[in-house]
């Protein structure tokens, strides 16, 4: 089923008074947060150059490098799986679950489990899931979906984070209230409980390292590096376009990712890990590399920048239509201008086909996304690539093709400016317009618009060229 | 020096007064200024609307309107990234390698107003008096696209007697996005809210640009709220004060 037009979603998101304040609130303090950050690198650019190469490189030999991957699991003694999509994934994780034949999970920095719905699929299959990042405890025990990337429950407050607790966490006492080290501190003892009883332990990965089949992931609460280091069992699940060829390569990706995304200079908590070490940490590790739409998306030449993504979330915190709107307004796991052009490649234009209309390509995104992913010029070529499907609105394809073929004749368009300032009578009010039909009154619902004057730029010049 | 205009669309339907401005004072610092008349729309909403096809035609009648240009300039930031930005592009989807070296060629030699001003000309001061207070928004492809950075300020503070404010969040886009202002009304309108506070913040008569159709968008909002509070063209206030030329 398609998700509802980003339009109608909008509209209900900014109506939403708390939502509109925490968005405007935290969006600026970590705006302001990153430039600070990246002001501090004085190579940022060369950084930032060297992060797309890297990943447009990684991605022109794919398959290599994947295969690379799996070698180097399997020799340190992990397990590799291939998941064609999100349905296939989720059968795997629950095959593997089943047949360690625990009731629970715990799972931490897992968008693409997200993006695969795998709580879900576990739950009906009967296994209990803990999310284990706080705000996504909050999303979880609210029954909700995350808004943004990294700050999934940014649409929620504090109050209301303690109702959440108090209803559903026997750690919560009586006396329970918004005071943010209260609730962490609640959370914390829920969570440590968790994270000791768990037998099963499911992750998302940052990056993997060809060279030697090591994840990396990368995080603030410490919650990742319990989730892959207590339990007996760990499952990994990424998308194929995280891997990178080598170490070396870290060492880009490593700066770029938490100065663009929390504004530090390092993350608390990096984990990193090579199969399994006996008697050290889970004794059974698996990697299930998820394609899900990917290879459909590299094969585009210009749509495939969105796969250097690596989920850092500054193109949201700069977006001036996501502030205002929100993550859910977009419907997909993905938010934000990042969501806008990978949503549709991933899931298919059909599905998501207003979220590239959902900018006003003002270019904040691309000027702040670290491995320069040029969303504005993508966000036009899937306007493109959704105007030429045949199913495509043929009312503005008329519409648009009329005034092209205006433009394309100077004597078609001097005729259409005179016709302009004739036909403009009827709407002409006070000496402004202020109430246009059809689409054009999404115009006048909140702007007026100047009349069209007596005489055009070229008109006034032929007049005084003859003059002279 | 001798420069083509290339007046855009917005501007010659909707605002040629931004138009004369250009012209005055490009011929005040002693440019020769020419129209070609067989210019009509660079295609920026059409291209940018998804239309891309649509726009080819459209390039080529540029590349052509404009090819014995020795400069090329314009009072529209976002036209003229267009051209530089984007015609290459369609050249491609064209498959028409010879529009793709004509636009090539073409494309450097396209100038907004102000890098014409402050790069070519190397003026800042263009002899404009206008005394109010005036506070200016950078239109995002002014700001990213072109890089055009400090030079519309520049040339803003040599403006004998004008009281040039600061415009709090400046860099944030102002909700027009052509086509995006209509399809997305509700949002649009929610980032124009926010402009026009920050305009009215600052207690400006005037808010400048060096793009028509954000200054239209702006423009709408200041009208229907009654606010008192009108917009003007940079190359309007470049001209202010000076005889004709």
């Amino acid at each position: 089923m398609s998700p509802e037009a980003f339009p109608v979603a909008a509209r209900r998101a900014l109506a939403d008074s708390q939502l509109r304040r925490n968005l405007a609130r935290a969006t600026r303090t970590i705006r302001e947060k990153r430039v600070r950050a990246v002001a501090e690198l004085e190579d940022w650019e060369e950084l930032r150059a060297a992060g797309a190469a890297l990943k447009d490189r990684v991605l022109r030999h794919l398959d290599d490098h994947l295969t690379e991957l799996e070698e180097h699991v399997t020799d340190a003694g992990g397990t590799v799986h291939w998941a064609r999509d999100a349905a296939e994934a989720n059968r795997i994780v629950a095959a593997l679950v089943a047949a360690h034949g625990a009731p629970s999970v715990v799972k931490a920095k897992s968008l693409t489990t997200e993006e695969t719905r795998l709580n879900g699929a576990l739950e009906a299959a009967g296994v209990e899931v803990t999310e284990t990042d706080l705000a996504e405890l909050i999303i979880q025990l609210g029954g909700d979906a995350p808004s943004h990337v990294l700050v999934p429950a940014i649409h929620r407050n504090r109050s209301e984070v303690r109702e959440l607790f108090a209803a559903h966490l026997e750690e919560a006492p009586d006396t329970l209230t918004d005071d943010p080290r209260e609730l962490a501190e609640v959370a914390r003892r829920h969570l440590r409980r968790r994270f000791l009883d768990a037998r099963i332990g499911i992750t998302g990965a940052n990056f993997a390292v060809a060279q030697t089949g090591t994840i990396a992931l990368v995080e603030s609460e410490g919650n990742g590096r319990m989730c892959s280091t207590l339990p007996e069992l760990l499952i990994t699940v990424m998308g194929i376009e995280k891997v990178i060829p080598a170490w070396e390569d870290l060492e880009v990706y490593l700066q770029l990712l938490p100065r663009s995304s929390t504004a530090e200079r390092m993350n608390p908590y990096t984990t990193l890990w090579t199969g399994v070490t006996p008697g050290d940490g889970p004794s059974a590790f698996h990697l299930v590399l998820l394609d899900n739409g990917r290879t459909t998306v590299l094969a585009d030449a210009l749509g495939r920048q969105a796969l250097r993504c690596i989920r850092c979330s500054a193109c949201m915190n700069v977006c001036p239509v996501y502030e205002r709107t929100g993550g859910h307004a977009y419907g997909s796991v993905y938010p934000g201008p990042i969501g806008a052009i990978l949503a549709p490649q991933l899931a298919g234009l059909e599905e998501s086909r207003s979220l590239p209309y959902a900018s006003t390509l003002c270019g904040a995104c691309y000027d702040a996304c670290p491995v320069a992913i040029d969303i504005p010029t993508i966000l036009a070529d899937l306007r493109r690539r959704i105007v030429e499907r045949p199913d495509a609105s043929r009312g503005e394809r008329l519409a648009m093709r009329a005034l092209a073929g205006v433009f394309a004749s100077p004597r078609r368009y001097e005729a259409a400016q005179r016709a302009g300032r004739l036909g403009q009578g009827p709407f002409v009010h006070g000496g402004a317009i202020t109430r246009l039909p059809g689409a054009l009154g999404g115009w006048t619902s909140s702007r007026d618009l100047r009349p069209l004057p007596p005489q055009s730029f070229r008109e006034w010049w032929r007049d005084r060229s003859a003059a002279r | 020096m001798r420069a083509s205009l290339f007046i855009t669309c917005v501007n010659d339907t909707l605002f040629p007064e931004a138009g004369r401005a250009a012209v005055a004072v490009l011929e005040r610092l002693g440019v020769e200024v020419d129209f070609p008349l067989e210019q009509t729309c660079c295609g920026q909403m059409h291209f940018n609307t998804g239309y891309a096809r649509e726009t080819i035609p459209l390039v080529r009648r540029f590349a052509r309107a404009f090819a014995d240009s020795e400069v090329v300039v314009s009072p529209s930031a976002s036209c003229v990234a267009m051209v530089r930005h984007h015609y290459r592009r369609v050249a491609a989807l064209a498959g028409d390698a010879a529009l793709a070296r004509e636009v090539d060629a073409l494309a450097p030699r396209v100038l907004e107003l102000s890098e014409l001003l402050v790069d070519r000309l190397g003026v800042e001061d263009v002899g404009a008096r206008f005394p109010h207070r005036v506070t200016l928004h950078p239109s995002c492809h002014g700001l990213r696209l072109l890089e055009l950075g400090e030079r519309p300020l520049r040339l803003l503070r040599a403006v004998h007697g004008i009281d040039l404010v600061e415009l709090p969040d400046a860099t944030q886009c102002c909700g027009f996005g052509g086509t995006f202002s209509i399809k997305n009304a509700d949002t649009s309108t929610a980032m124009l809210a926010d402009k026009v506070r920050a305009i009215l913040d600052t207690g400006a008569e005037i808010c400048t640009a060096t793009d028509s159709s954000c200054l239209m968008h702006i423009a709408g909002a200041l009208a229907r709220q009654r606010t008192g509070v009108r917009t003007m063209h940079l190359a309007e206030v470049l001209a202010a004060g000076a005889g004709p030329a």
